[in-house]
């Protein structure tokens, strides 16, 4: 058979409008089913063919899964809610600066206008050769063609590798881990709520998948509790370019200063593994101590301990080492 | 002489309310009764042979009307260096092998997945060092070069050559070499020598309209819509590759979205539309996507080179001696490794200079001009080395471009030419005036927290016009004028623009005036490739011979209707009248009546001997439609033309996140006479822009191991987006006139190019201070390696990264 790429196979497309609607489709098709938010990691895998699913679940019309809605003393965000949304409500840019400043980070504003936040933390990743149709681990097969001694891997994980190499591209999912957020599920079993943290896995737990979704789950909404509300938050994205661009690394922190010590912090990277990655040891270490330069840089020193460099992505080391010193820091100077 | 009033004024051209709602159709918004689509099936291999295929399934399937195989396309008298639009041996990834007409692409795709193709892999090369060893690979069956355009022919190195060079460029025998003066002396008398192994990737051209093309017959005539930079000139090549008579072909291409050299005389695909049009008996629709015009559009070769520079203490260049190593890609030989002599040559006018050269075939997309082919090149990696110099001198970096700098009394390149003009001088005065550079070369090294500043300047050139094509127009009884341009509209206005130069000799205003273009049924006359910035030289002559003969014409009628000789009548205001006295004579509507009345020369029933068959073709098509101007551009001249630009950046470096934003940018240019002043603009900071791109973030990258390229689409390949271009950009001309052309103006098309990437690569260095990269694109992860002191993944000679 031949491969052709550019050209979207036949589908059958369900437009359910509302949230049980949508469950009963996923359960009727099961793994042959693909629920599509945004499209803008669907469109990709279905143009160039190479994802094939019988049935499109176009979640757009369900109202349920759209909306900021506050929420004691933080806010819900439906799953459905575009990133322009998030980027622009003012609760959150007030509250929670960090997600709005992550979110504005996304690629472009017309990405942002239809990419979702559901869509943008359930992505996949972007490893070229898995993106390309190579029959890789992560593909069902038993290589990884971007770890050998001639791969080009420059954008590729430090961290928590097994057999693929790839890294999780979100913005917003890496800040969400910062904030303390809740990844509400719905499916097969009921509602469940996850911690954003254990939401994304590694490929030790799943080579094919980047998220605990089952193929009957839907992500349907997303709550930030009060925990971080006002707290001193960072967002910095380092790219090649400034505009529709993945993260080559990215920091998100969020941090809460007593009397000039940090009573508390949470501190999270991206595009360095498979999932971002929660400093948790750098947090430890920071409790208590004041947010300054040199207590930055220990930081990060710490937060790379461990890596394992590919061919061309060694420069992830000391880019990650000195984010991390910048969200300490404070200041983007 | 035109008298000058549109000339060089700020208009809005004809098709420019089209382009902003939308309304312009290119070619892939043509549609047609009955059109069926196309699309191909691509190699999955970097090199093989196909030993067999399957159609068999496919021609099954309900809605498949046509497959075209190599075996479908016209023998061509071909010679071995160019591809066709689809082969049996394919010798990169993505080359095209056969193509599928169906009633949509769904079905045209779903027949393409059913077809069944039998490939014997071939050995492939990426990187050409590894196709020089001794006993490495050849990118064809046969050997790694082409001869003479004929031959493919073996070259190797010797184990000696590659161990000698140790970490540096090896330098076995070349294929092209030329020495002026002596080289060896010349390094003898200089104070300062530096000797670089540096690297320039290939790039794709990333024009935003794909080469799309819709074909349909109608009694033996081809219409064929197509995206194509010229007009004229791209109807013969349709003829050839479908194997018709140029005759027989309507080519329509009123717009095209952007081609920088990848579709000068159209593209090699549009064979496909037309000979599927008429295998299926339907129109046929070939929509190409992003992918697929970075696989078999066309890209730009790579160099590696070593350069060693001889300077004395004062700047002076006293030798330049290069050796670049061409990455050619599997077809025609590109010219861009000996254009490169010839910028270094007139850029740095060097005392004593030596190039050699070999281009070497690989199994990737096939190579054509890019925006100042060889130029950007040599820029981007020479520039950087006049500024190591600069500093290790203690020479300010516009003082050692100036004592360098060519003048109109340069000759320069292997044949020795001189140019018609170049004020190198005051164009680097002028950028630094413009930017105060005394000040502005102060912020070099000011820190902001964790930034740095830089500043760089550049200067790069490029051949800027020809000469002796044809003009073509007539003055209708409407008492409109029509000028005819067979120059295609590629978006730079020239088409527009060197109309007015008529209107400006018949004293014509602008809104009496048609520009007839992009339809070839329409007559048009014989013309320059709308590239090479060919047109704004060639086609404000043609354009003026025209004018000239049309108002001689005019002259001649009236003296005919009203007595007194031709000489006592001039063209103004819209009538042919007696010199000093405008109420006189007869309207231009009257005398375009008139001309039809004597025939002969006045109506184009005669035309000048001299006049291409292509452009007689077209007047005999408009005669007896009004009063005609017909003539050939015989202005003459002496010397080539070259334009030149200087450009002056300003960048602020991360030293922590390797992050460069481009803060400032000045681009000044001499191009001679200014025709568009907000043309102008657009050329020289667009091309500024596209050369941010390949300093910072735009990549071309293979997998070496499987031969495979990771940067098909926008998003992977990085060009630069709005937020990478600097708020503050400047761009200006020095207007010095162009003494050989009548209006004084040059082309500028490809100079801004190299300018942009250099100045930015400069500035870059200059923030690092100590910096030793010596390739481009200079991206976060090799600045960020350069600053921890970090090994850098890869050596400066590999490829494709």
């Amino acid at each position: 058979m031949a491969v052709i790429r550019d050209t979207i196979p036949a589908f059958e497309l369900f437009q359910p409008t509302s949230l049980e609607d949508a469950l009963a489709l996923k359960r009727r098709y099961g793994k042959a089913s693909w629920a599509y938010a945004g499209g803008l990691d669907s469109l990709d895998w279905f143009k160039d063919r190479i994802k094939r699913p019988d049935a499109v679940i176009d979640l757009s019309g369900v109202a349920e899964l759209r909306g900021i809605r506050d929420v004691d003393d933080g806010v819900e965000i439906g799953a459905m809610s575009t990133l322009t949304d998030v980027e622009t409500h003012a609760g959150i840019q007030s509250d929670f600066g960090l997600l709005s400043d992550a979110a504005s980070k996304v690629a472009t504003p017309q990405i942002r206008n239809q990419g979702t936040l559901g869509g943008n933390v359930s992505q996949d990743t972007r490893c070229s050769y898995y993106r390309g149709g190579w029959p890789c681990y992560r593909a069902g097969g038993n290589i990884c063609y971007a770890d050998t001694p001639t791969s080009i891997n420059r954008e590729h994980a430090l961290f928590e590798a097994d057999r693929c190499v790839a890294v999780n591209p979100s913005d917003t999912a890496p800040a969400l881990i910062a904030l303390d957020a809740k990844f509400v599920i719905q499916g097969t079993g009921g509602e469940k709520v996850v911690d954003a943290e254990d939401y994304f896995i590694t490929p030790s737990t799943d080579i094919t998948r980047m998220t605990i979704l089952e193929p009957g789950d839907i992500l349907t909404s997303i709550r930030i509790p009060g925990t971080w509300k006002g707290a001193q938050f960072y967002f910095e994205k380092v790219r090649d370019r400034q505009a529709w661009d993945f993260a080559l690394v990215s920091v998100s922190s969020a941090m809460k200063i007593s009397g000039g010590k940090i009573e508390d912090i949470r501190i999270v990277m991206n595009a360095v593994g498979p999932r971002p990655l929660r400093l948790h040891d750098v947090e430890r270490q920071l409790k208590g101590q004041s947010a300054t330069e040199d207590v930055g840089a220990a930081a990060g020193e710490l937060a790379t301990l461990g890596n394992r460099p590919l061919q061309h992505n060694a420069y992830k080391i000391p880019l990650m080492r000195n984010l991390v010193k910048r969200a300490i820091r404070g200041l983007e100077v | 002489m035109a008298n000058g009033k549109l000339f060089g004024t700020n208009y809005s051209p004809p098709d420019l309310v089209a382009k902003m709602t939308g309304k312009a159709k290119y070619a892939e918004d043509f549609r047609a009764e009955g059109m069926l689509m196309a699309k191909l099936l691509m190699s999955p291999m970097p090199h093989a042979r196909v030993r067999n295929i399957d159609t068999r399934a496919a021609e099954a399937m309900e809605g498949v009307h046509a497959i075209l195989t190599a075996d479908d396309l016209p023998e061509t008298d071909n010679l071995v260096g160019s591809d066709r639009a689809l082969t049996m041996e394919p010798m990169y990834q993505g080359e095209p092998i056969l193509a599928v007409a169906a009633v949509d692409e769904q079905t045209a795709a779903n027949a393409i997945e059913a077809i069944r193709v039998d490939y014997e892999p071939l050995p492939f090369v990426i990187n050409p060092l590894d196709s020089l060893r001794p006993g490495g690979p050849n990118a064809r069956v046969g050997g790694n070069t082409v001869k003479d355009r004929k031959d493919v022919v073996e070259i190797k190195w010797t184990a000696q050559d590659f161990a000698e060079a140790g970490e540096e460029m090896p330098m076995g025998q070349p294929e092209e070499e030329f020495e002026l003066g002596d080289i060896a002396k010349g390094f003898e008398e200089a104070d300062l020598v530096l000797d670089e192994t540096l690297y320039h990737q290939s790039q794709s051209h990333h024009p935003l309209e794909s080469r799309s093309c819709m074909a349909y017959w109608q009694n033996d005539k081809l219409y064929i819509h197509v995206s194509t930079q010229s007009a004229q000139r791209t109807a013969p090549g349709v003829a050839r590759q479908v194997g018709i008579d140029p005759t027989q072909v309507v080519l329509i291409a009123e717009y095209c979205g952007g081609g920088f050299g990848s579709k000068i005389g159209g593209t090699v695909n549009m064979a496909i539309a037309a000979l599927l049009s008429k295998k299926a008996g339907r129109p046929v629709m070939h929509r190409v996507t992003r992918s697929e015009e970075n696989a078999y559009g066309r890209a730009r070769p790579g160099f590696q080179g070593r350069i060693k520079v001889g300077f004395k203490a004062d700047g002076r260049i006293t030798a330049f001696d290069m050796y670049l190593i061409q990455d050619n890609g599997a077809y025609g030989r590109s010219g861009d490794f000996t254009s490169a002599s010839r910028c270094v040559s007139l850029n740095y006018t060097p005392l004593n200079m030596r190039f050699r050269g070999i281009s070497i075939l690989t199994n990737t997309p096939t190579r054509a001009a890019q925006r100042a082919p060889g130029g950007v090149q040599i820029t981007a990696m020479v520039e950087p080395v006049i500024d190591k110099a600069a500093k290790e001198l203690n020479l300010d970096r516009i003082e050692i471009r100036k004592i360098n700098a060519p003048d109109n009394d340069t000759v320069y390149g292997s044949n020795q030419h001189n140019v018609t003009s170049a004020y190198v001088r005051e164009t680097l005065d002028k950028a630094a005036e413009m930017v105060n550079w005394e000040e502005f070369k102060q912020q070099s090294g000011r820190t902001n927290g964790s930034k740095v500043t830089g500043v760089g300047v550049a200067l790069s050139s490029y051949v800027a016009g020809s000469r002796g094509f044809d003009g073509l127009m007539v003055i209708k009884p409407d008492g409109n004028l029509y000028v005819h341009q067979g120059i295609g509209n590629l978006g730079t206005h020239s088409t527009f623009d060197t109309a007015r130069v008529a209107c400006d000799l018949l004293d014509i205003p602008w809104e009496n005036t048609v520009v007839v273009w992009g339809n070839t049924g329409k007559h048009l006359p014989h013309s320059s490739v709308q590239a090479g910035s060919q047109t704004t030289h060639a086609h404000t002559r043609a354009n003026l011979a025209a004018a000239t003969a049309l108002k001689k014409n005019l002259q001649e009628i009236a003296a005919k209707e009203l007595g007194g000789s031709p000489d006592s009548y001039d063209v103004s205001g819209g009538r042919v009248h007696r010199k000093g006295n405008r109420a006189s004579g007869m309207t231009l509507a009257h005398a375009a009546e008139r001309a039809i009345e004597l025939g002969a020369k006045y109506d184009g029933h005669e035309v000048a001997e001299d006049i291409n068959e292509w452009t007689k073709t077209a007047a005999a098509g408009l005669a007896g439609q009004g009063a005609m101007g017909a003539a050939k551009d015989n202005y003459g001249g002496e010397g080539d033309l070259w334009s030149f630009v200087v450009g002056v950046a300003k960048v602020e470096v991360d030293r922590e996140t390797g992050a460069v934003a481009i803060q400032h940018y000045t681009a000044v240019c001499d191009t001679g006479s200014v025709m568009n002043p907000r043309g102008l603009k657009a050329q020289i900071l667009g091309g500024s822009v596209q050369g941010f791109g390949l300093a910072r973030s735009q990549k071309w990258v293979y997998d070496p191991k499987w031969g495979v390229p990771f940067t098909q689409r926008l998003y992977n390949a990085k060009p630069p987006s709005i937020l990478d271009v600097p708020l503050e950009m400047e761009g200006a001309a020095i207007e010095i006139p162009d003494p050989q052309n009548p209006l004084g103006a040059k082309g500028i098309g490809e100079a801004p190019f190299g300018a942009g990437v250099a100045a930015v690569l400069c500035a870059i260095q200059d923030a690092i201070g100590e910096f030793d990269l010596k390739r481009s694109p200079m991206m976060t992860d090799l600045i960020i390696n350069q600053l921890e002191n970090q090994a850098q993944p890869y050596k400066v000679l590999e490829t494709d990264v």
